[in-house]
Protein backbone atom coordinates (compact mmCIF):
# COMPACT_ATOMS: atom_id res chain seq x y z
CA UNK A 1 0.00 0.00 0.00
CA UNK A 2 3.12 2.28 0.86
CA UNK A 3 4.56 1.64 -2.39
CA UNK A 4 1.32 2.87 -4.17
CA UNK A 5 0.77 6.37 -2.31
CA UNK A 6 4.63 6.52 -2.83
CA UNK A 7 4.06 6.45 -7.05
CA UNK A 8 0.67 8.99 -6.71
CA UNK A 9 3.28 11.57 -4.65
CA UNK A 10 5.76 10.84 -7.13
CA UNK A 11 3.92 11.24 -9.85
CA UNK A 12 2.18 14.57 -8.55
CA UNK A 13 5.67 16.35 -8.11
CA UNK A 14 6.71 14.92 -11.18
CA UNK A 15 3.72 16.49 -12.90
CA UNK A 16 4.53 19.94 -10.97
CA UNK A 17 8.00 19.71 -12.09
CA UNK A 18 7.23 19.74 -15.98
CA UNK A 19 4.06 22.02 -15.23
CA UNK A 20 6.12 24.94 -16.53
CA UNK A 21 7.52 23.32 -19.16
CA UNK A 22 4.44 22.06 -20.63
CA UNK A 23 2.90 25.71 -20.17
CA UNK A 24 5.70 27.39 -22.06
CA UNK A 25 5.46 25.23 -24.81
CA UNK A 26 2.03 25.54 -25.13
CA UNK A 27 1.70 29.39 -24.86
CA UNK A 28 4.33 29.44 -27.63
CA UNK A 29 2.82 26.95 -29.84
CA UNK A 30 -0.63 28.90 -29.51
CA UNK A 31 0.52 32.37 -29.92
CA UNK A 32 3.55 32.19 -32.16
CA UNK A 33 3.96 28.96 -33.86
CA UNK A 34 0.13 28.68 -34.42
CA UNK A 35 0.31 25.35 -35.98
CA UNK A 36 0.38 22.00 -34.18
CA UNK A 37 3.57 20.01 -34.48
CA UNK A 38 3.09 16.96 -36.47
CA UNK A 39 2.54 13.12 -35.10
CA UNK A 40 0.76 15.25 -31.83
CA UNK A 41 -0.58 12.16 -30.72
CA UNK A 42 2.98 10.36 -30.88
CA UNK A 43 4.32 13.09 -29.21
CA UNK A 44 1.88 13.21 -26.39
CA UNK A 45 2.17 9.27 -25.87
CA UNK A 46 5.92 9.61 -25.30
CA UNK A 47 5.45 12.49 -22.92
CA UNK A 48 3.23 10.41 -20.77
CA UNK A 49 5.80 7.88 -20.89
CA UNK A 50 8.83 9.93 -20.28
CA UNK A 51 6.89 11.37 -17.23
CA UNK A 52 5.84 7.38 -16.17
CA UNK A 53 8.98 6.05 -16.78
CA UNK A 54 10.58 9.05 -14.19
CA UNK A 55 8.01 8.71 -11.95
CA UNK A 56 8.53 4.85 -11.52
CA UNK A 57 12.62 5.21 -11.64
CA UNK A 58 12.42 7.70 -8.87
CA UNK A 59 9.86 5.86 -6.82
CA UNK A 60 12.31 2.88 -7.33
CA UNK A 61 15.66 4.30 -6.42
CA UNK A 62 13.87 6.38 -3.21
CA UNK A 63 12.78 2.49 -2.28
CA UNK A 64 15.74 0.59 -3.54
CA UNK A 65 18.67 2.98 -3.82
CA UNK A 66 19.18 5.96 -2.06
CA UNK A 67 18.12 4.93 1.35
CA UNK A 68 21.01 2.25 1.44
CA UNK A 69 23.50 4.52 -0.31
CA UNK A 70 22.78 7.42 2.27
CA UNK A 71 22.81 5.16 5.31
CA UNK A 72 26.55 3.85 3.76
CA UNK A 73 27.76 7.34 2.83
CA UNK A 74 27.01 8.11 6.70
CA UNK A 75 28.50 4.65 7.99
CA UNK A 76 31.55 5.20 5.60
CA UNK A 77 32.09 8.29 7.39
CA UNK A 78 31.56 7.59 10.71
CA UNK A 79 35.07 8.07 12.86
CA UNK A 80 33.72 4.76 14.60
CA UNK A 81 34.17 2.72 11.23
CA UNK A 82 37.22 4.75 9.77
CA UNK A 83 39.05 4.85 13.18
CA UNK A 84 37.74 1.34 14.20
CA UNK A 85 37.00 2.58 17.57
CA UNK A 86 39.97 4.32 18.55
CA UNK A 87 41.16 8.03 18.95
CA UNK A 88 40.23 10.17 16.67
CA UNK A 89 43.01 12.72 15.80
CA UNK A 90 42.73 16.05 16.09
CA UNK A 91 44.28 16.55 12.46
CA UNK A 92 42.63 13.76 10.00
CA UNK A 93 45.48 12.09 7.82
CA UNK A 94 44.57 11.75 4.04
CA UNK A 95 45.42 8.04 3.97
CA UNK A 96 43.05 7.03 6.92
CA UNK A 97 40.37 7.93 4.32
CA UNK A 98 40.85 5.29 1.61
CA UNK A 99 37.83 3.12 1.55
CA UNK A 100 35.76 6.68 1.07
CA UNK A 101 37.67 7.55 -1.82
CA UNK A 102 37.13 3.93 -3.43
CA UNK A 103 33.78 4.38 -2.61
CA UNK A 104 33.62 7.90 -3.81
CA UNK A 105 35.23 6.91 -7.51
CA UNK A 106 32.50 3.44 -7.29
CA UNK A 107 29.42 5.08 -6.70
CA UNK A 108 30.04 7.69 -8.83
CA UNK A 109 30.99 5.88 -11.74
CA UNK A 110 27.58 3.45 -11.23
CA UNK A 111 25.29 6.70 -10.96
CA UNK A 112 26.49 8.37 -13.80
CA UNK A 113 25.67 4.88 -16.05
CA UNK A 114 22.11 5.12 -14.84
CA UNK A 115 21.33 8.51 -15.43
CA UNK A 116 18.74 8.90 -17.71
CA UNK A 117 19.93 12.57 -18.74
CA UNK A 118 23.14 11.22 -19.82
CA UNK A 119 21.37 8.47 -21.63
CA UNK A 120 19.45 11.04 -23.38
CA UNK A 121 22.01 12.83 -24.99
CA UNK A 122 24.76 10.02 -25.47
CA UNK A 123 21.66 8.43 -27.78
CA UNK A 124 21.00 11.91 -29.81
CA UNK A 125 25.01 12.54 -30.38
CA UNK A 126 25.71 8.99 -31.73
CA UNK A 127 22.48 9.57 -33.89
CA UNK A 128 24.55 12.99 -34.86
CA UNK A 129 27.52 11.61 -35.39
CA UNK A 130 26.19 8.92 -37.81
CA UNK A 131 27.48 6.05 -35.17
CA UNK A 132 30.94 7.27 -34.58
CA UNK A 133 30.57 8.43 -31.46
CA UNK A 134 29.34 5.60 -29.74
CA UNK A 135 26.74 6.10 -27.00
CA UNK A 136 28.24 3.57 -24.43
CA UNK A 137 31.83 4.18 -25.12
CA UNK A 138 30.51 8.17 -24.42
CA UNK A 139 29.27 7.25 -21.17
CA UNK A 140 31.73 5.01 -19.84
CA UNK A 141 33.97 7.98 -20.55
CA UNK A 142 31.98 10.24 -18.70
CA UNK A 143 31.69 7.75 -15.66
CA UNK A 144 35.25 7.58 -15.35
CA UNK A 145 35.39 11.34 -15.41
CA UNK A 146 32.74 11.72 -12.51
CA UNK A 147 34.52 8.85 -10.47
CA UNK A 148 37.60 10.89 -11.08
CA UNK A 149 36.38 13.62 -9.77
CA UNK A 150 34.11 12.87 -7.10
CA UNK A 151 37.31 10.86 -5.46
CA UNK A 152 39.80 13.92 -6.09
CA UNK A 153 36.44 16.12 -4.15
CA UNK A 154 35.82 13.81 -1.38
CA UNK A 155 40.34 14.26 -0.82
CA UNK A 156 39.85 17.51 -1.25
CA UNK A 157 36.72 18.27 1.43
CA UNK A 158 39.21 15.46 3.82
CA UNK A 159 42.55 17.90 3.52
CA UNK A 160 40.23 20.72 3.69
CA UNK A 161 42.23 22.30 0.77
CA UNK A 162 40.72 25.64 -1.01
CA UNK A 163 38.15 23.94 -3.67
CA UNK A 164 38.83 27.19 -6.77
CA UNK A 165 42.40 25.94 -6.54
CA UNK A 166 41.70 22.51 -8.13
CA UNK A 167 38.69 23.79 -10.11
CA UNK A 168 41.27 26.53 -11.80
CA UNK A 169 43.51 23.75 -12.42
CA UNK A 170 40.52 21.57 -13.70
CA UNK A 171 39.84 24.71 -16.23
CA UNK A 172 43.59 24.99 -17.81
CA UNK A 173 43.14 20.96 -18.53
CA UNK A 174 40.30 21.85 -20.46
CA UNK A 175 41.10 24.83 -22.09
CA UNK A 176 45.02 23.27 -23.02
CA UNK A 177 43.18 19.87 -23.76
CA UNK A 178 40.19 21.80 -26.12
CA UNK A 179 43.66 23.06 -28.21
CA UNK A 180 44.34 19.76 -28.78
CA UNK A 181 41.65 18.06 -29.21
CA UNK A 182 39.24 16.92 -32.10
CA UNK A 183 37.31 20.05 -33.24
CA UNK A 184 33.91 17.90 -33.76
CA UNK A 185 33.88 16.00 -29.89
CA UNK A 186 34.72 19.62 -28.00
CA UNK A 187 30.60 20.82 -27.58
CA UNK A 188 29.41 17.84 -27.05
CA UNK A 189 32.58 17.15 -24.32
CA UNK A 190 31.43 20.62 -23.07
CA UNK A 191 28.03 19.30 -22.97
CA UNK A 192 28.59 16.67 -20.56
CA UNK A 193 29.57 18.45 -17.82
CA UNK A 194 26.38 19.76 -16.88
CA UNK A 195 24.17 16.94 -17.80
CA UNK A 196 26.22 13.98 -15.51
CA UNK A 197 24.75 15.92 -12.48
CA UNK A 198 21.16 14.92 -12.28
CA UNK A 199 18.09 12.73 -10.71
CA UNK A 200 20.64 9.84 -9.57
CA UNK A 201 23.97 11.37 -9.00
CA UNK A 202 22.97 14.77 -6.87
CA UNK A 203 21.40 12.73 -4.01
CA UNK A 204 24.26 10.50 -3.16
CA UNK A 205 26.48 12.62 -3.94
CA UNK A 206 25.54 15.45 -1.92
CA UNK A 207 25.13 13.03 0.47
CA UNK A 208 28.81 11.39 0.77
CA UNK A 209 29.88 15.16 0.67
CA UNK A 210 27.89 16.88 3.80
CA UNK A 211 28.61 13.25 6.04
CA UNK A 212 31.97 13.50 5.31
CA UNK A 213 32.36 17.06 6.05
CA UNK A 214 30.41 16.58 9.02
CA UNK A 215 32.74 13.48 10.36
CA UNK A 216 36.26 14.71 9.65
CA UNK A 217 37.54 16.62 12.40
CA UNK A 218 38.28 20.45 11.71
CA UNK A 219 35.58 20.45 8.87
CA UNK A 220 31.89 22.27 8.13
CA UNK A 221 29.60 20.58 6.20
CA UNK A 222 28.11 24.19 5.42
CA UNK A 223 31.31 25.20 4.39
CA UNK A 224 33.03 22.38 2.92
CA UNK A 225 30.36 19.86 2.19
CA UNK A 226 29.86 21.83 -1.17
CA UNK A 227 32.06 21.29 -4.40
CA UNK A 228 31.48 18.05 -4.88
CA UNK A 229 28.97 18.30 -7.98
CA UNK A 230 31.76 20.81 -9.41
CA UNK A 231 34.05 17.96 -9.69
CA UNK A 232 31.64 16.22 -11.14
CA UNK A 233 30.82 18.42 -13.84
CA UNK A 234 34.73 19.15 -14.77
CA UNK A 235 36.01 16.11 -15.02
CA UNK A 236 34.39 14.34 -17.61
CA UNK A 237 35.28 17.31 -19.83
CA UNK A 238 38.83 16.43 -19.61
CA UNK A 239 37.94 12.41 -19.72
CA UNK A 240 35.96 13.20 -22.98
CA UNK A 241 38.27 15.29 -25.07
CA UNK A 242 40.70 12.83 -23.54
CA UNK A 243 39.47 9.48 -24.77
CA UNK A 244 38.94 11.25 -28.01
CA UNK A 245 42.17 12.40 -28.09
CA UNK A 246 43.55 9.09 -27.68
CA UNK A 247 41.42 7.62 -29.60
CA UNK A 248 42.46 10.19 -32.47
CA UNK A 249 46.31 9.03 -32.08
CA UNK A 250 45.80 5.50 -32.02
CA UNK A 251 44.27 6.28 -35.21
CA UNK A 252 47.21 8.23 -36.85
CA UNK A 253 49.46 5.59 -35.13
CA UNK A 254 47.84 2.95 -36.46
CA UNK A 255 47.36 3.81 -39.97
CA UNK A 256 50.79 3.82 -41.20
CA UNK A 257 50.83 -0.30 -40.60
CA UNK A 258 47.77 -1.06 -42.63
CA UNK A 259 44.42 0.45 -43.42
CA UNK A 260 42.36 1.28 -40.47
CA UNK A 261 39.45 -0.79 -39.76
CA UNK A 262 36.98 1.63 -39.20
CA UNK A 263 34.53 -0.41 -37.47
CA UNK A 264 36.46 -1.04 -34.47
CA UNK A 265 35.32 -0.45 -31.70
CA UNK A 266 37.88 1.61 -29.36
CA UNK A 267 37.95 0.30 -24.99
CA UNK A 268 38.07 3.95 -23.04
CA UNK A 269 41.45 4.57 -22.00
CA UNK B 1 6.13 -9.49 -32.04
CA UNK B 2 8.24 -6.55 -33.14
CA UNK B 3 6.95 -4.51 -30.30
CA UNK B 4 7.55 -6.87 -27.62
CA UNK B 5 11.26 -7.87 -28.80
CA UNK B 6 12.14 -3.69 -28.73
CA UNK B 7 10.32 -3.90 -25.32
CA UNK B 8 12.52 -6.95 -24.03
CA UNK B 9 15.60 -4.83 -25.89
CA UNK B 10 14.70 -1.21 -23.07
CA UNK B 11 14.04 -3.49 -20.21
CA UNK B 12 17.03 -5.47 -21.17
CA UNK B 13 19.20 -2.12 -21.67
CA UNK B 14 17.84 -0.46 -18.25
CA UNK B 15 18.83 -3.63 -16.44
CA UNK B 16 22.38 -3.43 -18.18
CA UNK B 17 22.29 0.25 -16.73
CA UNK B 18 21.09 -0.15 -13.19
CA UNK B 19 23.96 -3.16 -13.03
CA UNK B 20 26.95 -1.10 -11.37
CA UNK B 21 25.06 0.44 -8.57
CA UNK B 22 23.61 -2.85 -7.38
CA UNK B 23 27.14 -4.10 -7.78
CA UNK B 24 28.77 -1.20 -5.53
CA UNK B 25 26.03 -1.18 -3.13
CA UNK B 26 26.54 -4.18 -3.10
CA UNK B 27 30.17 -5.10 -2.07
CA UNK B 28 30.39 -2.25 0.10
CA UNK B 29 27.60 -3.54 2.32
CA UNK B 30 28.54 -7.20 2.30
CA UNK B 31 32.51 -6.71 2.12
CA UNK B 32 33.22 -3.27 3.70
CA UNK B 33 30.44 -2.50 6.12
CA UNK B 34 29.55 -6.37 6.67
CA UNK B 35 25.71 -5.76 7.23
CA UNK B 36 23.00 -7.46 5.64
CA UNK B 37 20.33 -5.48 3.48
CA UNK B 38 17.54 -4.56 5.79
CA UNK B 39 14.65 -5.05 3.72
CA UNK B 40 15.51 -7.89 0.96
CA UNK B 41 11.86 -7.42 -0.82
CA UNK B 42 11.95 -3.78 -0.84
CA UNK B 43 14.94 -3.60 -2.44
CA UNK B 44 13.94 -6.00 -5.29
CA UNK B 45 10.45 -4.06 -5.82
CA UNK B 46 12.10 -1.06 -6.14
CA UNK B 47 14.74 -2.63 -8.60
CA UNK B 48 12.33 -3.42 -10.69
CA UNK B 49 10.77 -0.04 -10.70
CA UNK B 50 13.86 1.75 -11.43
CA UNK B 51 14.15 -0.80 -14.41
CA UNK B 52 10.96 -0.43 -16.00
CA UNK B 53 10.96 3.39 -15.44
CA UNK B 54 14.21 3.59 -17.00
CA UNK B 55 12.63 1.68 -20.40
CA UNK B 56 9.82 3.88 -20.84
CA UNK B 57 11.51 6.72 -19.97
CA UNK B 58 14.05 6.17 -23.05
CA UNK B 59 11.23 5.16 -25.42
CA UNK B 60 9.27 7.81 -24.67
CA UNK B 61 12.88 10.25 -25.36
CA UNK B 62 12.25 8.62 -28.83
CA UNK B 63 8.99 9.27 -28.80
CA UNK B 64 7.96 12.65 -27.24
CA UNK B 65 10.71 14.73 -26.39
CA UNK B 66 12.98 14.53 -29.22
CA UNK B 67 10.30 14.73 -31.85
CA UNK B 68 9.05 18.01 -30.27
CA UNK B 69 12.26 19.54 -29.33
CA UNK B 70 13.34 18.90 -33.23
CA UNK B 71 9.71 20.05 -34.61
CA UNK B 72 9.92 23.32 -32.39
CA UNK B 73 13.19 24.41 -33.85
CA UNK B 74 12.08 23.44 -37.33
CA UNK B 75 8.72 25.96 -36.94
CA UNK B 76 10.67 28.84 -34.82
CA UNK B 77 13.37 28.50 -38.07
CA UNK B 78 10.49 28.88 -40.38
CA UNK B 79 8.69 31.75 -38.94
CA UNK B 80 11.72 33.12 -39.15
CA UNK B 81 11.22 35.64 -36.12
CA UNK B 82 13.92 36.08 -33.98
CA UNK B 83 12.42 37.98 -31.38
CA UNK B 84 9.83 34.73 -30.59
CA UNK B 85 13.01 32.13 -30.89
CA UNK B 86 14.62 34.22 -28.02
CA UNK B 87 12.05 34.54 -26.09
CA UNK B 88 10.95 31.21 -26.51
CA UNK B 89 14.69 30.12 -25.45
CA UNK B 90 14.71 32.62 -22.42
CA UNK B 91 11.10 31.31 -20.84
CA UNK B 92 12.44 27.21 -21.07
CA UNK B 93 15.29 28.27 -19.31
CA UNK B 94 13.86 30.46 -16.55
CA UNK B 95 10.52 28.18 -16.25
CA UNK B 96 11.94 24.97 -16.25
CA UNK B 97 14.64 26.20 -13.64
CA UNK B 98 13.41 28.55 -11.10
CA UNK B 99 10.82 25.07 -9.83
CA UNK B 100 13.74 22.80 -10.00
CA UNK B 101 13.79 20.81 -6.61
CA UNK B 102 17.37 20.50 -6.70
CA UNK B 103 17.63 24.27 -6.89
CA UNK B 104 15.45 24.99 -3.82
CA UNK B 105 17.50 22.73 -1.87
CA UNK B 106 20.71 23.89 -2.68
CA UNK B 107 19.22 27.60 -2.73
CA UNK B 108 17.79 26.53 1.08
CA UNK B 109 21.33 25.34 2.33
CA UNK B 110 22.83 28.57 0.54
CA UNK B 111 20.83 30.89 2.76
CA UNK B 112 22.04 28.90 6.38
CA UNK B 113 25.56 29.23 5.02
CA UNK B 114 25.02 32.71 4.57
CA UNK B 115 23.77 33.49 7.81
CA UNK B 116 26.34 31.45 9.28
CA UNK B 117 28.72 33.77 7.70
CA UNK B 118 26.89 36.79 8.77
CA UNK B 119 26.17 37.98 5.33
CA UNK B 120 22.54 38.51 6.23
CA UNK B 121 20.51 38.64 9.09
CA UNK B 122 20.31 35.28 11.21
CA UNK B 123 16.32 35.41 11.16
CA UNK B 124 14.22 33.15 8.76
CA UNK B 125 12.64 36.07 7.11
CA UNK B 126 16.41 37.54 5.39
CA UNK B 127 17.34 33.78 5.14
CA UNK B 128 13.57 33.00 2.79
CA UNK B 129 14.31 36.01 0.62
CA UNK B 130 17.67 35.15 0.49
CA UNK B 131 17.01 31.77 -0.70
CA UNK B 132 14.64 33.18 -3.44
CA UNK B 133 16.22 35.80 -4.52
CA UNK B 134 19.53 33.13 -5.45
CA UNK B 135 16.68 30.76 -7.12
CA UNK B 136 15.74 33.68 -9.44
CA UNK B 137 19.24 34.59 -10.34
CA UNK B 138 20.12 31.11 -11.57
CA UNK B 139 16.83 31.18 -13.47
CA UNK B 140 17.72 34.57 -15.08
CA UNK B 141 20.80 32.82 -15.70
CA UNK B 142 19.95 29.54 -17.21
CA UNK B 143 17.39 32.50 -19.32
CA UNK B 144 20.49 34.26 -20.27
CA UNK B 145 22.46 31.15 -21.30
CA UNK B 146 19.43 29.93 -23.50
CA UNK B 147 19.18 33.07 -25.44
CA UNK B 148 23.01 33.38 -25.68
CA UNK B 149 23.37 29.72 -26.99
CA UNK B 150 20.61 29.94 -29.47
CA UNK B 151 22.04 33.11 -30.57
CA UNK B 152 25.78 31.62 -31.18
CA UNK B 153 23.64 28.19 -33.11
CA UNK B 154 22.14 31.40 -35.42
CA UNK B 155 25.81 32.94 -35.85
CA UNK B 156 27.62 29.91 -35.71
CA UNK B 157 30.22 31.71 -33.12
CA UNK B 158 33.19 29.73 -31.75
CA UNK B 159 32.28 27.51 -28.75
CA UNK B 160 34.86 27.20 -26.73
CA UNK B 161 36.32 30.64 -27.10
CA UNK B 162 32.99 31.71 -25.35
CA UNK B 163 33.63 28.93 -22.58
CA UNK B 164 37.22 29.66 -22.20
CA UNK B 165 36.09 33.32 -21.74
CA UNK B 166 33.27 32.27 -19.27
CA UNK B 167 35.80 30.20 -17.34
CA UNK B 168 38.02 33.54 -17.08
CA UNK B 169 34.96 35.44 -15.58
CA UNK B 170 34.43 32.69 -13.03
CA UNK B 171 37.87 32.76 -12.01
CA UNK B 172 38.29 36.07 -11.93
CA UNK B 173 35.14 36.61 -9.84
CA UNK B 174 35.85 33.93 -7.49
CA UNK B 175 38.66 36.11 -6.61
CA UNK B 176 36.67 39.03 -5.48
CA UNK B 177 33.46 37.12 -4.63
CA UNK B 178 32.99 36.32 -0.60
CA UNK B 179 34.08 32.54 0.09
CA UNK B 180 31.24 31.25 1.74
CA UNK B 181 29.23 31.46 -1.77
CA UNK B 182 32.19 29.93 -3.90
CA UNK B 183 31.17 26.42 -3.32
CA UNK B 184 27.56 27.07 -3.48
CA UNK B 185 28.38 28.85 -6.75
CA UNK B 186 30.11 26.18 -8.68
CA UNK B 187 27.85 23.54 -7.42
CA UNK B 188 24.84 25.59 -8.85
CA UNK B 189 26.34 24.77 -12.47
CA UNK B 190 25.61 21.54 -11.74
CA UNK B 191 22.41 21.37 -10.51
CA UNK B 192 20.24 23.25 -13.01
CA UNK B 193 19.56 21.00 -16.18
CA UNK B 194 16.83 18.57 -14.84
CA UNK B 195 16.00 15.34 -16.69
CA UNK B 196 13.30 16.90 -18.89
CA UNK B 197 15.22 19.75 -20.28
CA UNK B 198 18.35 17.90 -20.70
CA UNK B 199 16.43 16.59 -23.98
CA UNK B 200 14.31 18.70 -24.86
CA UNK B 201 17.04 21.83 -25.16
CA UNK B 202 19.55 19.02 -26.36
CA UNK B 203 17.13 18.47 -29.60
CA UNK B 204 15.79 21.96 -29.89
CA UNK B 205 20.21 23.01 -30.41
CA UNK B 206 20.44 20.26 -32.59
CA UNK B 207 17.18 20.34 -34.74
CA UNK B 208 18.30 24.44 -35.16
CA UNK B 209 21.55 23.60 -36.38
CA UNK B 210 20.21 21.09 -38.99
CA UNK B 211 17.98 23.53 -40.52
CA UNK B 212 20.06 26.32 -40.84
CA UNK B 213 22.37 26.54 -44.06
CA UNK B 214 25.68 25.98 -43.04
CA UNK B 215 25.88 24.95 -39.91
CA UNK B 216 26.95 21.40 -38.39
CA UNK B 217 24.47 19.48 -36.15
CA UNK B 218 27.83 18.64 -34.50
CA UNK B 219 29.59 21.38 -34.04
CA UNK B 220 27.15 23.66 -33.50
CA UNK B 221 24.00 21.63 -32.09
CA UNK B 222 25.58 21.19 -28.42
CA UNK B 223 26.72 23.57 -26.51
CA UNK B 224 23.74 24.87 -25.46
CA UNK B 225 23.78 22.78 -21.80
CA UNK B 226 27.11 23.83 -21.67
CA UNK B 227 26.24 27.81 -21.73
CA UNK B 228 23.33 26.80 -18.92
CA UNK B 229 25.72 25.48 -16.42
CA UNK B 230 28.53 28.15 -16.80
CA UNK B 231 26.16 31.38 -16.48
CA UNK B 232 24.87 29.80 -13.07
CA UNK B 233 28.56 29.86 -11.78
CA UNK B 234 28.87 33.55 -13.00
CA UNK B 235 25.65 34.93 -11.82
CA UNK B 236 25.69 33.43 -8.57
CA UNK B 237 29.10 34.62 -7.95
CA UNK B 238 27.76 37.96 -8.47
CA UNK B 239 24.80 37.62 -6.49
CA UNK B 240 27.41 36.90 -3.64
CA UNK B 241 28.81 40.00 -3.84
CA UNK B 242 25.75 42.14 -3.95
CA UNK B 243 23.65 40.51 -1.34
Amino acid sequence: MGLILHIGNTALTTLLDVLPIVAVLFLFQFLVIRQPPPHLGRIAVGFLYVLGGLTLFLVGLEEALFPVGETMARQLTDPAFIYGGGPVPAQPVWTDYLWIYVFAAAIGFATTVAEPSLIAVSIKANEISGGVVGAWGLRVAVAVGVAAGVAIGAFRIVTGTPLPYYIMAGYVVVILQTLKAPRLIIPLAYDTGGVTTSTVTVPVVAALGLGLAAAVPGRSPLLDGFGLIAFASVFPIMTVLGYTMIAAWMRAWKKPAGPADPSRKETAE
Amino acid sequence: MAVIQGLLRLLVDAARDMLPIVLVIGFFQVFILQQPFPDVAGILVGLVCVVVGLALFVQGLEMGLFPLGESLAQAFARKGSLWALLAFAFCLGFGTTVAEPALIAVAAEAAQVASEAGAIAATDEARKSYALGLRFTVGLSVGAALILGVFRILKGWSLPLMIIGGYGLVILLTTVAPPEIVGIAYDSGGVTTSTITVPLVTALGVGLASVIRGRNPMLDGFGLIAFASLTPMIFVLVYGMIV
